[in-house]
């Protein structure tokens, strides 16, 4: 049996702020690189289609599904995940608003749906309803009818100082 | 400090590892050595395993391999029957049934020799619905390819039938549904001879994985050890399933000599193979009144099983006794029966039979009440149920409910009347239109903890422990999947003890640590387990006033101080509270007759709806769920499971639909069965009415996590209906259905 | 994850110059992987049958968008935020924004490309319709240089195009004369977003003074094997009053225009006659009066 012939490339990339030279094979999920070459285990796999959005990381500052990244193109990209959003001990206003809302259940879409509810905030500080429907419909949760999680994107505008 | 807990707002005690991604997930777990697992599965719906072979492109000898001769005890998963293989040998009885294990530590070439395993089957003729299952013609369970049935006959259906005014007929149809949780089903198993089996993993009920591995496995309860981890959603997907997955990882672990071994179903395998929600199929007939008044009811309800017996029995138990519904009917017989296709097991998902049964009911009385030349509402209200008057099992209503109340609120807080007026007169108002609008409702209950003397039979203990700081850990088997079970425990005992909801802990469920509190399902955590929570902190508090250690009124400093004397006195400080029914209950399992429930929430909800006339889809603008459940523990999780489990009525009604092809479902990935995005849903408005439950916890909490799926389904029909005309009796409603319906297909 | 990792190659090319001499020594050996929103579906569904390709999302000459005074062009790595956030794609393309707003949801919108949605040839996609309906034309570049071929012909069979294995598409043009179009776009989808569509509509047209229909495009996607331009249906529309028999006559004719199927998601009939509302829905939201208001039909 052919074991396959591609031979692993090295990667730089900063994730979270920490620059990471990774041995990779090219076509690696980013996905699965976070989870098991970084253990950032906050990222999460729920469909490995781009459907659910469980997988949702920062790329440059943009909002991408992990799962549909080869590692090859994150090369000298800047990446936070889930586990990157606190500054420490302290919450992000968004992490803030999810606990007081109740916009976790379950919380397996909960990274995810925080870096989009994040992202969402910094292209539109000020969303209507309609926006913030449309901002995070590529995170599904199966848990909330999403109700909850709405009010925490209007908490987290209503508190000082939301940044990204 | 919080020690008034109950109906405030406390944040959600592993809310913070939730919103950093700390909270570890069965898969987010690895441990040294560790090898992955995955399962060779039937092609084929039914039929002889005639050959299995093994492609030549792999090294197997790398590989574990484990088969049905691999199994030390017995080849069942024990859940109600044992009808159930864990691996298939010699037959298979639904296509995606488990065959084979391998396990390897290299995760790619694992699923490479996954596709290498070649299973040939001797196909025998299937049986793919429960009309065909009926009708009998292919005997693929038993002696006639029932599993379960059921009678529940109250007065003189016959006789009533005979000299109505008025009948009514009709016949409703559900469809199969995916419990679609964000975390799909995934298992770690470590096993060897020496000490035992241990499973963590993603699931509802560690006892129901302990009790089915200790079958497998020829063990004593002492050598099996299960542990729950932090669980991406269940919605009853993960009530049995986990006994499977678990005991596969713990087969492929015992060969492995021990190594651990991890499985994780990607979504395509989750979807394929494991259980769905029942299809249904009921048909009802009803006798009235020329002013409406019930007579007698006749219903027969079917509901398909798949090709095991696993849950189906309590699936049917629950939808017969919520077929008849909230209302007053002194002749009642209905009349099911659970059969079997050659379809993967069907399974427990959230309302369990009754959303089945309850659209059927609320559909038909919407065709009643026109019959009759009623109102939708004012046939309800002649036919409400009320304190003193007994349900179709003969249950008397012993509380004040109030289905007219409710009703009132649901309207008033809908604007209903005026809508329904308005609408009607512009749906019909000429001109060439792009849609129509409607609005439609259902009115309904759902009893929480177990049918009649399963409670009693489960005899659920949950634990307390005080430490010498006074902190105190909860011991349940009760499992935190998103409904906030760790939460409300916690304001259960703090408010119980009036210490500090901070002070208090939810100990992991693991059964070498915690006793068997029964399952996390059927609306059962809060009223059943809650009390039970409440009742063990009050022990802790009587030890320690019985030891003279603490006064009737106290202070937390002062708990502190008699749990620190206590323990180091005498040990630890540990209590125990087992169930035991209510007063006065009575169920009768051979007649089907008597206490169902120890308590229903009562309901009514709205949908408002618009139909596209371009395009045949229909959108929910707006929905108002008002409920009666005693009393309202914490706020914001109560309105959260009633805002989830409607979210997930929509999806059954109007998105969720299962295309099965060869008795496999096809359309098995999220682009292709698709849940509602938060750009699909509407508002959703949540109303609660208390009325205290005398034996609830919390001053008289009732169960609520099941309730919010009953409705949905027959509200957005009925509305459905006043839009177009048409009389849509299945979910789910497909936009191609619909456009059919309105005779619009050229 | 259902591919086996190690059989498969991604290269990133240092400049365009590279990828095309690559493309040339070897033909049909690579394949361009821009954002990777299509492919990596495919690969982990272990459906990926293809082994080796070429990263091209690096590429600058493939990035941008620039105007002329005649043109648009878009760099086939355009992504739909791009576009969405492109001020005179939002005035003189509605069509095109409101394709790339319907897409995916946001996380796809930021990482799909526009170039990626056009070689992967679905005929479900969200965009071609819209490029039909705006006369795009395609550059593709090659080591032997450039050739623009009409978007109108470049779809020849499912999954069948006129892009040579030596090929990457470079830009798309679009003429920037859309003024008095009248434009009409709705995507039928399986719910409002992250969906694949059962019936795409794009469509532009205009009422002569005297109130005659003029300049119709009708392009649909999910109704044949690749996405369509209703030609026939254009002409007989073209220079007809606007009533029902009018109306009635461009529905018979769409009927014959195209193939649809009945599959996983939906049925050929409720194809047909989506279709068919919608065309007629189009067609009485026509106006006669003044150009400037290219008002796009839409629905969220």
């Amino acid at each position: 049996m052919s074991r396959g012939t591609t031979r692993e490339v090295e990667v730089n990339c900063v994730v979270n702020g920490i620059p990471h030279k990774l041995r990779v094979l090219p076509m690696a999920r980013l996905l699965d690189v976070l989870r098991e070459e970084l253990r950032l285990t906050g990222t999460k796999e729920g469909c490995g289609e781009g459907e659910c959005g469980a997988c949702s990381v920062l790329i440059d500052g943009e909002l991408i599904n992990s799962c549909l990244v080869p590692v090859l193109q994150i090369e000298d990209a800047e990446i936070k995940t889930i586990e990157g959003v606190a500054s420490g001990a302290q919450l992000h206003a968004v992490q803030e608003a999810f606990i007081e809302c109740g916009g976790a259940q379950c919380g397996i879409c909960t990274p995810g749906m925080v870096l989009a509810a994040m992202s969402l905030l910094e292209v539109t500080p000020q969303p209507t309803d309609a926006e913030i429907r449309n901002g995070l419909a590529g995170n599904l949760c199966r848990c909330t009818g999403y109700m909850k999680i709405f009010d925490a994107v209007v908490r987290a505008c209503e508190r000082e100082g939301v940044k990204a | 400090m919080q020690t008034d807990a109950i109906g405030k707002i406390v944040p959600r005690k592993e809310g913070r590892s939730k919103v950093t991604g700390a909270a570890r997930y069965v898969d987010d777990l690895d441990m040294p050595d560790m090898l992955y697992g995955a399962t060779v599965r039937s092609p084929a719906p039914r039929g002889r395993i005639r050959l299995i072979t093994f492609d030549e492109d792999i090294p197997w000898d790398e590989f574990v391999i484990v088969t049905a001769k691999d199994i030390p005890g017995e080849n069942a998963v024990a859940l109600i029957l044992l009808d159930q293989p864990y691996l298939a040998s010699g037959f298979v009885n639904h296509a995606e049934e488990p065959i084979l294990l391998l396990a390897h530590a290299d995760k790619q070439l694992l699923e490479r020799a996954r596709r290498a395993v070649k299973i040939e089957i001797e196909e025998s003729p299937p049986v793919f619905t429960l009309e065909e299952s009926l009708a009998r013609r292919e005997i693929i369970w038993g002696e006639d390819n029932v599993f379960k049935s059921y009678l529940v006959d109250k007065g003189n259906v016959d006789e009533v039938l005979d000299s109505a005014d008025l009948i009514v007929e009709g016949e409703y149809s559900t469809g199969a549904q995916e419990q679609l949780y964000i975390e799909t089903n995934g298992v770690i198993a470590v096993a060897n001879e020496a000490e035992g089996v241990t499973v963590w993993g993603s699931m509802q009920c560690p006892y129901y994985v302990h009790k089915a591995l200790l079958k497998l496995f020829a063990l004593p309860p002492e050598k099996v050890r299960v542990v729950q981890c932090e669980t991406g959603g269940g919605f009853g997907g993960k009530e049995e399933y986990p006994s499977m997955i678990g005991g596969h990882a713990a087969l492929l672990s015992l060969k492995a000599g021990g190594r651990p071994v991890k499985i994780i179903y990607d979504r395509a395998e989750d979807m394929v193979a494991t259980t769905k929600r029942h299809p249904s199929l009921t048909r009802h007939r009803t006798a009235v009144t020329r002013d409406g008044k019930l007579l007698g009811m006749e219903i027969d309800f079917v509901v398909d099983g798949g090709a095991y017996a696993t849950l189906s029995a309590v699936v049917l138990s629950r939808g017969t006794i919520h077929a008849a519904g909230p209302y007053s009917c002194p002749n009642v017989r209905i009349r099911s029966r659970a059969v079997a296709t050659n379809v993967p097991p069907h399974g427990a998902f959230r309302g369990f039979g009754a959303p089945q049964s309850i659209f059927a009911l609320e559909r038909h009385f919407d065709k009643v009440a026109d019959a009759v030349g009623l109102s939708p509402e004012e046939f309800r209200r002649r036919n409400f149920i009320r304190e003193g008057e007994t349900t179709a099992t003969g249950q008397v209503i012993k509380e004040p409910v109030d289905m007219a109340g409710l009703l009132d609120r649901a309207f008033e807080l809908t604007d209903y009347q005026a809508k329904r007026e308005r609408f009607t007169r512009e749906n019909a108002d000429g001109g060439r239109k792009t849609m129509k609008r409607g609005i439609g409702f259902a009115s309904f209950m759902h009893g929480a903890g177990f049918t009649g003397s399963g409670e009693d039979y489960l005899k659920s203990v949950v634990g307390a422990e005080a430490g010498t700081d006074g902190r105190v850990r909860l011991l349940a088997a009760s499992t935190e999947i998103g409904q906030g079970t760790n939460t409300i425990f916690a304001q259960i005992a703090s408010s119980a003890l009036g210490i500090d909801y901070e002070l208090i802990d939810m100990a992991q469920p693991d059964t070498n640590n915690v006793p068997d509190s029964g399952p996390t399902v059927a609306s059962r955590t809060c009223m059943i387990l809650g009390k039970l929570i409440e009742s063990a902190a009050l022990g802790l508090k009587q030890t320690l006033q019985g030891a003279g250690l603490l006064a009737e009124n106290y202070t937390q400093v002062e708990w502190q101080e008699a749990c620190r004397l206590h323990v180091e006195q005498y040990g630890a400080l540990k209590s125990f509270s087992q169930y035991k029914p209510p007063p006065g209950v009575h169920w009768d399992d051979e007649k089907y007759q008597g206490d169902a429930y120890g308590a229903y929430a009562w309901a009514v909800y709205v949908a408002e709806v618009t139909v596209d006339l371009l395009t045949y889809e229909t959108r929910v603008d707006d929905f108002v769920a008002v409920q009666e459940v005693g009393k309202v523990v914490h706020p914001i999780l109560a309105a959260g499971q009633i805002e989830g489990g409607v979210a997930q009525a929509i999806g059954f009604t109007l998105y969720e639909n299962v295309v099965w092809q060869n008795g496999r479902m096809i359309n098995n990935q999220m682009t292709n069965y698709v849940m509602p995005t938060s750009a699909d849903l509407p508002p959703i408005r949540v109303h609660f009415e208390e009325q205290p439950y005398a034996y609830g916890p919390a001053g008289g909490a009732k169960g609520i996590g099941e309730l919010p799926m009953d409705g949905g389904a027959p509200a957005i029909l009925n509305a459905i209906e006043h839009a177009t005309g048409v009389q849509f009796t299945h979910v789910p409603l497909m936009p191609e259905a619909l456009m059919r319906g309105l005779g619009e297909t050229t | 994850m259902r591919a086996y990792l190690p059989d498969y190659e991604l290269r990133a090319p240092q400049s365009l110059s590279d990828a095309l001499q690559l493309l040339a020594r070897e033909p049909g050996v690579w394949r361009a992987f821009a954002g990777g929103t299509d492919l990596m579906v495919l690969l982990e569904f272990g459906l990926l049958p293809h082994k080796n390709f070429l990263s091209i999302r690096h590429l600058p000459e493939l990035k941008g968008i620039e105007v002329t005074p005649e043109h648009i062009l878009l760099g086939a790595l355009s992504s739909y935020t791009n576009i969405q956030r492109h001020e005179t794609m939002r005035r003189e393309f509605p069509l095109l924004c409101a394709a790339a707003r319907e897409t995916g949801g946001i996380a796809i919108q930021n990482r799909g490309t526009l170039g990626g949605n056009i070689a992967n040839a679905s005929p479900a996609a969200d965009s071609p319709p819209a490029l039909l309906v705006y006369d795009a034309e395609l550059e593709l570049v090659s080591a032997r240089g450039a050739r623009f071929v009409e978007y109108r012909n470049f779809h020849t069979d499912y999954k069948q195009m006129d892009m040579r294995a030596d090929e990457l598409l470079c830009r798309i043009r679009l003429p920037r004369a859309t003024g008095d179009l009248q434009t009409y776009y709705r995507k039928v989808g399986t719910r409002k977003a992250q969906a694949i569509s059962k019936v795409c509509f794009a469509a532009g047209g205009r009422l002569s003074d005297s109130g005659l229909i003029r300049d119709v495009r009708l392009a649909l996607g999910s109704v044949a094997p690749t996405v369509v331009r209703c030609t026939r249906t254009e002409d007989l529309l073209h220079d007809q009053t606007l009533d029902e028999a009018t109306i009635k006559a461009a529905c018979a004719m769409l009927a014959q225009e195209v193939l649809p199927i009945d599959d996983m998601r939906s049925t050929a009939q409720y194809r047909l006659r989506v279709a068919a509302n919608l065309l007629a829905d189009f067609l009485s939201t026509l106006k006669t009066g003044d150009a400037s208001s290219n008002s796009t039909h839409e629905h969220a």
